[in-house]
């Protein structure tokens, strides 16, 4: 378990963590998400000790993260694996010998059989095994990361710290990528802490997640909870939601759909039972780690509004008028 | 003119391109062995290394340029007496192989410098993650990835000596330019300085060339 508190952390004369606090539990998929700039990246930073940080605490299983004890501090880095968004890996060295460096670092013997079958393992998981003798430059970005993945788990981590892993790759590549960390959060039990400004990764593997905006935490929870229902206007610009047209006439309700009764017909059901019409003027809906959740933008004439509200609390469905 | 026949002037320069390699190889030796210590040293005290000190990377800084602002000649006077407490004379091939190589440290040290500077921070970070010493950084990560780049300094360098072991003529060192500047220049031997510039031409192209290609290997 990683448990932060009140986090601060300056660069010359600019802080970059105002105090964050944070726990993140054994065997889960943790994000951290925010804008460029947040302070997202210096935070997972400091978590394994990359960088110092000038107040607060930060304890890994209870052990201390202080970057001036380096003994501690090694055995502390040894525990966790780290994935960058430029991959890292040695230009000069081959996959396999990239997977095996920190070993080296370690010294373990990395040609043990029983390490060699370890690393072969590795490779095997990252659907890499027929290229341990390619160098880096021969390899796509999604190889490159996959490589990568290999090189973190090498020592056996109990966590997994990925700084923007995805960021760099294509869609595609991205969506192999994240199958693959969840993947070796559920069969290998390791915990994984994402660092990330796409939506995307933070909705398609995050249990839970922190937005961090200006070096603060402004929400944390389930990734459903906290984006469709977004309460802080850094969120709702970052996702951009404002982009909405909605028609000027009426009242505009918006429907959230937070996982079970999403796929209720709730609106032509409201629509047979009031006999009223309403225009839909704006939906979304997202994957959740299978589940969908999202909301829905209803016009309604202004008379409508409080049959329209009661039909809504008697179905327990989420709603507010926007827009006024 | 008789000393001067087609035969002797093989043999001639033969023997002097045998002192130009002799002067080049252990200078070059002696000063990429030598140099590499600065070249360490400034790496990691760089801002951007990994024990950042400014006094000690700004003081090793202003020697290593002040060694290197040096005009050659005016060195190879200057450390004479040195070099007779250092070989037991100060004429001769042997002994121009120490002004060469102290003009070349400084040298070697800053090509050195920018070449292990060079090394992708983000490895650097990555090796720093999974708990890497400062030693095995240096080793593992800096040195092994900047090989490549190391090579090609070296081969710089064995260029540069080839040109400076020229003006070693100065202290008697000999050598292929030595002999184009005495027998051609001098004595107006015109067929001594076109040989002798062709033989450095070639020389220097097969070095740079077999740099290239180990270069190419390495990578």
């Amino acid at each position: 378990m990683i448990q932060i508190e009140n986090l601060r952390k300056s660069f010359q004369n600019t802080e970059v963590l105002k105090g964050i606090s944070l726990t993140v539990n054994d065997g889960e998929i943790y994000g951290i998400i925010g804008q460029s700039g947040a302070g997202k990246s210096t935070l997972l930073r400091c978590i394994n000790g990359l960088e110092s940080f000038d107040s607060g605490t930060l304890t890994v299983d209870g052990k201390s993260v202080d970057v001036k004890n380096k003994a501690e501090l090694r055995l502390i880095q040894k525990r966790m694996g780290m994935i960058f968004q430029s991959f890292n890996l040695l230009e000069r060295l081959d996959v396999y010998e990239n997977v095996a460096l920190p070993m080296r670092f370690w010294g373990i013997d990395r040609k043990k059989p029983e390490n060699r079958e370890k690393i072969m393992n590795l490779l095997r998981l990252v659907g890499l095994e027929e290229k341990l003798k390619s160098k880096p430059r021969e390899l796509s970005g999604g190889q490159k990361q996959r490589v990568a993945i290999a090189r973190a788990l090498v020592l056996d981590p109990d966590f997994l710290l990925c700084d923007e892993a995805t960021s760099a790759l294509d869609p595609e590549i991205t969506k192999g990528i994240l199958a693959l960390l969840q993947r070796i959060n559920s069969e290998l039990g390791i915990t994984v802490i994402v660092v990330t400004h796409q939506m995307e990764v933070v909705k398609q593997i995050c249990g839970r997640v922190a937005f961090i905006s200006d070096g603060r935490v402004l929400s944390e929870g389930k990734p459903e909870e906290l984006f469709i229902k977004p309460a802080a206007p850094e969120i709702k610009s970052f996702l951009r939601d404002e982009s909405e047209l909605l028609p000027k006439v009426g009242t505009n309700v918006r429907l959230y759909f937070t996982g079970e009764g999403s796929e209720a017909p709730v609106v032509t059901e409201m629509a047979r039972e009031l006999g009223r019409d309403f225009s839909i003027c704006w939906a979304k809906l997202e994957d959740f780690r299978e589940n969908v959740y999202g909301s829905l933008v209803l016009n309604v004439k202004d008379e409508d509004l409080d049959d329209v509200a009661s039909f809504l609390n008697r179905n327990g469905v989420s709603w507010e008028v926007i827009g006024k | 003119m008789g000393i001067l026949s087609t035969t002797s002037m093989a043999s001639v320069l033969l023997n002097a391109f045998w002192q130009t390699l002799y002067m080049v190889f252990w200078s070059t030796l002696f000063s990429v062995l030598i140099g590499f210590i600065p070249a360490i040293v400034l790496t990691l005290t760089a801002p951007d290394g990994l024990r950042p000190c400014r006094p000690v990377y700004e003081a090793l800084s202003f020697l290593v340029n002040v060694f290197r602002s040096f005009p050659f000649i005016i060195l190879l006077v200057l450390v004479i007496p040195f070099t007779r407490l250092l070989i037991g004379k100060a004429i001769g091939t042997t002994a121009s192989i120490v002004p060469l190589t102290i003009s070349a440290i400084p040298f070697i040290a800053r090509v050195f410098e920018n070449a292990l500077r060079e090394t992708d921070h983000g490895v650097i970070e990555a090796a720093k993650s999974f708990g890497a010493s400062d030693l095995q950084i240096l080793f593992r990560v800096y040195i092994k990835e900047s090989v490549p780049r190391l090579v090609n300094g070296v081969v710089l360098l064995i260029i540069s000596l080839v040109g400076y072991s020229a003006m070693a003529g100065t202290v008697g060192g000999g050598g292929i330019g030595d002999i184009a500047i005495r027998f051609g220049y001098q004595q107006y031997r015109t067929d001594y300085l076109v040989v002798c510039s062709i033989i450095l031409i070639v020389f220097v192209q097969l070095i740079q060339t077999a740099g290239n290609l180990m270069y190419k290997k390495m990578v």
